[in-house]
């Protein structure tokens, strides 16, 4: 299942960041942001509830770029 | 701006104001060096606080090379060195001062990304928000189009955008697709036919019988297509995130050196050490190294490259094909539907001996009963127009590709189609005939029927895509087509392309743009222009695959790197034109910053320039980077 979020970061380097921390969360098969867009689109794995594992991508995100935002 | 943007404003209103009122004060009354130093952390923890808490952050969640620890280590160097020298190289104000520019270009940066970053989605805002439908109880309710069902009837009224694609049922309208394809012209609306969602209904009431669900409509595919088009990025954008990854850590390697190894060396020598010259050049490099300003203006860029295109109804699917387009030397182009309109017409009728036009007629159009072929149905057409189809019983069709139809009724055997499919039944084409078009054989019982003349026009617009594509510095133009050689021919040398290729089967297509890519310069790159109907594996094997008018058509917007919303050639053009003007602009920021950067990294090693320039090469060149990145948006005239 895929979902898109709509997100609020400064920098594109940051992004990028969020983007590579998104993809090591636990449930996440695949996540892309988009800072041109202010947008994360998360592939949820199999089976996963998009509810449980957002927060743990909030807080993989919030690790790297503490200003970070992920609206859920 | 917005609420962070306003708060990062007044703490930098504050802190100046304290800054100044600082320096007055200083200016008049003599001040114990460890009481200034208290003085000076109001406005710099005002200002920094969050920098700081950030770096302190990246370190214990071993994110340490980012801008946050740059500045941190040079604003607090700066500040310990001038307690430990009271105040006599580096120092407080410098400290300070620098934290604050920082704060005011990154501050810049944010305003300025988020306008153009708006500027750019508003182009692109073609998502509608609502659809109108009927309640049980028979009102006009507001509904969000994702809920929306396959089959339920639409309203939409005059000022508002079609939510779902569809097919008019009641009420005629007319039309703006500017939204999609850039072009103004309004199109008029029947019953009957079909709308695509996104498009504006300037007039009328229509009621719209909806065929596909919102998620499959043309604007949120289109839609999905943008927003996903940063996922493949370009080559330089790829050269920048590699940099950043590389610079940063360096950078601080190279400043500790700096710190450290010429004071050792002095001090080998039997010289004095200098700690404190070398300590603040270190920091010094430290400010100048941030790589912000090439991070953020290369995806900008193409973003701004992007949306520009998209506003002129060109869809391009990443930056690494807009990249690419600028890079085109050879282009190869469909002929039907692509330079030409597509749309054919029976201009001549050779019956064979012993059967007349009516009998040809109404053979070609029994032939070609099941087939979608724009030329079968400019057969069916005219048979129709003249009362010739008729309603003899089919039992078997077989479809040939690259060659024709056959068809079996109870009564007769009846193969259409080109020179090749004559040939493998056994006749011999007529020789001699010289027809700039289409020539459709028709063979029934055996016998040679006749053949019949069809005629494509080539489109207004192809003329000057043509011409503007060769002054932009393609090399080959190259027509690829299933069309007899004499047609083929005669289109290329009217249009005025370098070559091509005739008589050519689905398949030999993908062959033959292999063969052109085998011939390409190093780094030179190969488009393929087509209608998207049927030339799916060309457009993927090619470099970059075009397809045009693909309103609609989920074909092509799904195998095609870059979709041309309307038919119109000559915005090929157009989209290489603002390829390479955005290329241009990320080419100027990538020498400009890091040339820069480079300068003003030796100058600090060298001492030459001090912590007030290392702050303007920072944030200055961001700001002149940022701005030339925005340029992107604008379209190039005369294209």
């Amino acid at each position: 299942m895929k979902k898109t979020y709509e997100i609020e970061v400064d920098c594109a380097a940051c992004a990028q960041k969020m983007e590579d921390a998104a993809k090591k969360v636990a449930g996440v098969a695949d996540a892309i942001v988009n800072f041109m867009t202010q947008k994360m689109k998360v592939e949820f794995s199999e089976g996963q509830e998009p509810a449980a594992v957002m927060p743990e991508v909030l807080k993989a995100c919030k690790a790297v770029e503490s200003d970070c935002e992920i609206k859920f | 701006m917005n609420k962070k943007q306003k708060k990062v404003l007044y703490r930098i209103i504050i802190s100046s104001v304290l800054l100044i009122a600082l320096q007055i004060l200083l200016h008049f009354v003599e001040i114990p060096v460890i009481v200034q130093f208290v003085l000076y952390m109001v406005p710099y923890i005002v200002i920094g606080g969050d920098i700081l808490k950030k770096a302190f952050h990246g370190i214990t969640h071993k994110q340490i090379f980012d801008e946050c620890f740059l500045m941190t280590v040079a604003t607090i160097g700066a500040i310990v060195l001038g307690l430990v020298t009271s105040g006599e190289e580096g120092g407080f104000l410098e400290g300070v001062a620098v934290m604050l520019f920082y704060q005011t270009g990154e501050l810049f940066q944010s305003v300025a990304v988020g306008k153009s970053r708006k500027n750019i989605t508003d182009l692109m805002d073609i998502r509608p928000d609502y659809a109108n439908i009927y309640d049980e109880n028979g009102d006009l309710v507001q509904t969000d189009p994702d809920e929306i069902e396959i089959g339920t009837i639409i309203v939409v009224k005059a000022g508002e955008k079609i939510p779902i694609d569809g097919i008019v049922r009641e009420g005629s309208a007319t039309l703006d697709t500017s939204a999609l394809t850039g072009e103004s012209l309004p199109v008029p609306k029947e019953p009957g036919d079909e709308v695509i969602s996104g498009c504006v209904n300037l007039t009328g009431l229509l009621k719209i019988e909806t065929t596909r669900e919102f998620g499959e409509s043309t604007v949120s595919k289109i839609l999905d297509m943008v927003e996903n088009s940063s996922m493949k990025k370009s080559k330089s954008e790829n050269f920048i995130s590699k940099f950043a990854r590389y610079y940063t850590p360096i950078v601080c390697y190279l400043a500790l050196a700096l710190a450290l190894l010429p004071p050792i060396i002095l001090l080998i020598m039997g010289n004095a050490p200098m700690w404190g010259t070398w300590v603040i050049r270190a920091l010094t490099f430290l400010v100048i190294s941030c790589p912000c300003a090439l991070v953020i203006s290369i995806p900008l860029s193409f973003f701004g490259g992007i949306g520009a295109a998209s506003s002129n109804g060109i869809l391009v699917k990443g930056s690494n094909y807009l990249e690419a387009l600028s890079e085109t030397g050879i282009i190869a182009f469909d002929k039907t539907g692509t330079l030409t309109k597509g749309t054919f017409e029976v201009a001549k009728i050779l019956p064979a001996e012993g059967f007349d036009s009516n009998t040809l007629i109404k053979y070609a159009a029994l032939a070609e009963k099941y087939s979608d072929h724009p030329i079968a149905l400019s057969v069916k057409k005219y048979a129709s127009e003249n009362d010739l189809l008729t309603e003899t019983e089919i039992i078997e069709d077989e479809n040939i590709p690259g060659k024709g139809v056959r068809v079996k009724t109870i009564s007769n055997e009846i193969y259409a189609g080109n020179d090749a499919l004559m040939e493998s039944i056994g006749f011999k084409p007529i020789s001699g005939i010289d027809y700039p078009g289409t020539v459709i054989h028709v063979a029934s019982n055996g016998k040679y029927t006749g053949c019949i003349m069809i005629s494509d026009v080539v489109k207004p617009t192809s003329h000057k895509a043509v011409t503007s594509l060769k002054s932009s510095g393609i090399r080959r133009l190259v027509m690829l087509t299933g069309d007899r050689e004499e047609s083929a021919k005669h289109i290329a040398s009217e249009l005025g392309l370098t070559e091509y290729r005739a008589g050519l089967l689905p398949g030999d297509k993908v062959d033959e743009v292999e063969k052109l890519i085998s011939e390409k310069k190093p780094k030179e790159k190969l488009a393929f222009v087509g209608d998207g109907i049927n030339d799916a594996p060309v457009l993927s094997r090619a470099d970059i695959g075009i397809a045009m008018g693909a309103m609609g058509s989920d074909a092509a917007i799904e195998s095609a790197d870059v979709v041309l919303m309307d038919d119109d050639p000559a915005k090929i053009a157009l989209a290489m034109k603002i390829s390479k003007k955005c290329l241009t602009i990320v080419h100027q920021n990538i020498v400009f910053a890091i040339g820069i950067k480079v300068l003003c990294l030796l100058l600090g090693a060298l001492g030459i320039a001090n912590m007030w320039m290392a702050i303007f090469a920072d944030v200055g060149v961001m700001i002149i980077a940022v701005l030339n990145a925005v340029r992107c948006l604008k379209i190039p005239k005369n294209a």
